[in-house]
């Protein structure tokens, strides 16, 4: 579905991403796991197009990401629920959801997706007229992916989903990842949080100052002595 | 000065209906005078607070301050005249008037806006400057000094001894429609929530499949057809000339700074905050003091909120 090769990006002068090559297949959770500043939400942003690549190729479905113009890689079947939940504090819930799909071709599937958004997470349903900033940590996360979803998209993209959340709020939000993955969406994480993302995910890739170290199966990460040291802390 | 026509509709200018004569050392007293003026205060709010929403929108959504707002209006009233005096009616004459300042909003937007998005503000600031000291020169240059008029009068509404031009009452009417409307379309459609969402977050705006430069240019368009609508009602109350926006000009910043610059409700219950300040001051005292009444208001109020009445952007 996804597929990049040998990717470049970069802030300035500063190069962030180095030769990147990565695939996603249609159903699958896919991880992408690393340090504070290792290039992660580097590399969701440049599939998303709010960063432009320097080099390499990128496409979604056959479709060249790097030719099309950044507010219609959504129109690819890409969503991207950004760091730090980004949700528009001044708007109620429901306007959010509804920027979600401001696409035309979300526009005509509004009252649809918002059933099915609002039978996923009944909270966001009870909270609709509340301003989104003021919601609870754990509700902006449910309203950020909701506000996703509602572009109708085949792939979603999630940075850090558990940034900044309590333990028990962690867990839920990991079950949540897991129910969207259930409905159908293919999923690619980005976590910190090592030892919960690769129990949800398939697949995995380690991306160590913005070059891929490791890749393989979720199971095989977990096991792998190296990871379980650098980023699970046993 | 502008709040001098606005406050002296021709019909009165002292003297009632009755012939009763008005206290000419104008203390201030609770008798139908004083509720005459907050009556005109408030249909003169009406006007201003049109005004003013145009600029907090574009301000709210784009960041920048359309400094030549109300020489966008001149142009406007300029457009109107024109059409009328060439045949168009009226009603003809204003919807050109709409049209043509809403695209020159969009012009002003792609050829003097977009290559200073990302400059300091203090050089947004002097090009749009720039661009009111234009707009006067070329004005003066094309139209001349003279004052014109498009000669509609719509006369008076008189009762209790009380008299309201139509075309303030006019004025205030279609102005408060207009702001329904713009409310109702910033709340109700995706286009009207995308500039809402745009003025909180600019940066993931593309992760929602919305294009930023639409989205500038319609919040352009609607901000220059705001100023059109002023036009078409204030040709019908003042004489046009070029630096007619000069009068009034200091008097909407005034009224967005004071209801918190980019927060539309706030520049609302400002504008009819100062309206009443001239409106009634003008009659307690003389017109020039309610005007001088009302930006002493302003100051006091930035020295102690400096981010003004009810805080920024909304
Ligand atoms: N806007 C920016 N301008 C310049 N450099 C940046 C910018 N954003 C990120 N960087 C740099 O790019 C590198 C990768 O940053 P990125 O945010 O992708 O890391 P990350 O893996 O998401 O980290 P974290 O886990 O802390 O979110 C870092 O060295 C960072 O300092
Ligand atoms: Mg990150």
């Amino acid at each position: 579905m996804l597929e990049l090769s040998n990717i470049d990006a970069g802030y300035g002068g500063f190069q962030a991403l180095f030769g990147v090559s990565m695939t996603v297949k249609a159903g699958e959770a896919v991880a992408v796991i690393g340090a504070n500043g290792a290039g992660k939400t580097t590399l969701l942003r440049v599939i998303s197009g709010l960063l432009p690549a320097t080099a390499g190729t990128m496409t979604m479905e056959g479709v060249s990401l790097r030719a099309t113009p950044p507010h219609k890689i959504i129109s690819t079947g890409i969503a991207h629920v950004p760091e730090g939940r980004r949700l528009f504090p001044r708007l109620s819930v429901e306007n959010n959801l509804k920027i979600g799909a401001f696409i035309p071709a979300a526009r005509q599937k509004f009252a649809e997706r918002l059933a099915f958004v609002y039978e996923l997470f009944p909270r966001l349903k009870e909270r609709r007229a509340q301003l989104a900033g003021t919601l609870s940590g754990g509700e902006q996360q449910m309203c950020a992916i909701a506000r996703a979803l509602m572009s109708g998209p085949k792939l979603v993209l999630l940075d850090e989903p558990s940034m900044g959340l309590a333990p028990v709020i962690v867990a839920q939000v990991f079950d949540l990842v897991r129910r969207i993955r259930g409905e159908g969406y293919t999923v690619l994480i980005v976590e910190q949080n090592v030892r919960q993302v690769l129990r949800i995910a398939d697949r995995a890739y380690l991306l160590e100052v913005g070059r891929l170290k490791a890749s393989g199966s979720a199971a095989e990460l977990a096991a792998s002595d190296e990871i379980r040291k650098a980023y699970m802390g046993i | 000065m502008f709040t001098d026509l606005i406050l002296r509709s021709p019909p009165q200018a002292g003297v009632s209906k009755d012939g009763r004569e008005r206290n000419a050392s104008m203390d201030c007293q609770l008798d139908i005078f004083f509720l005459e003026a907050v009556l005109n205060g408030l249909l003169l709010a009406g006007l201003l607070a049109l005004l003013a929403l145009g600029l907090n929108l574009i301000f709210g959504v784009i960041d920048v301050v359309w400094i030549c707002y109300a020489e966008l209006v001149m142009v406007g009233m300029y457009g109107i005249y024109y059409a009328h005096k060439g045949g168009a009616p009226f009603i003809l004459a204003a919807v050109i008037g709409i049209v043509l300042v809403a695209a020159a909003g969009i012009v002003l937007h792609q050829l003097v806006i977009r290559p200073v998005l990302d400059s300091a503000p203090i050089n947004q600031l002097l090009v749009t400057g720039g661009v009111l000291f234009f707009l006067q020169a070329a004005a003066t240059m094309a139209f001349g000094i003279d004052f014109r008029n498009v000669g509609i009068r719509l006369g008076s509404f008189n009762a209790f001894d009380m008299s309201f031009s139509y075309s303030r009452i006019i004025t205030f009417g279609v102005a408060l429609a207009a702001m329904l409307l713009l409310w109702l379309f910033l709340s109700r459609s995706y286009i009207g929530i995308a500039i809402r969402a745009i003025a909180q977050d600019r940066q993931i705006m593309p992760l929602m499949g919305v294009d930023q430069r639409r989205i500038y240019m319609i919040t352009s368009a609607i901000g220059g057809g705001l100023a059109g609508l002023a036009a078409s009602l204030m040709v019908l109350q003042f004489d046009i000339y070029p630096q007619i926006g000069l009068q009034f000009g200091p008097l909407i910043f005034m009224i967005c700074v004071l209801g918190g610059l980019g927060n539309m409700l706030g520049g609302f219950i400002a504008a009819f905050i100062i309206s009443e300040f001239i409106a009634v001051g003008g009659s307690c005292f003389a017109t020039e003091w309610g005007y001088a009444i009302a930006f002493l208001f302003f100051m006091v109020v930035i020295f102690i909120r400096p981010q003004g009445l009810f805080g920024g952007k909304s």
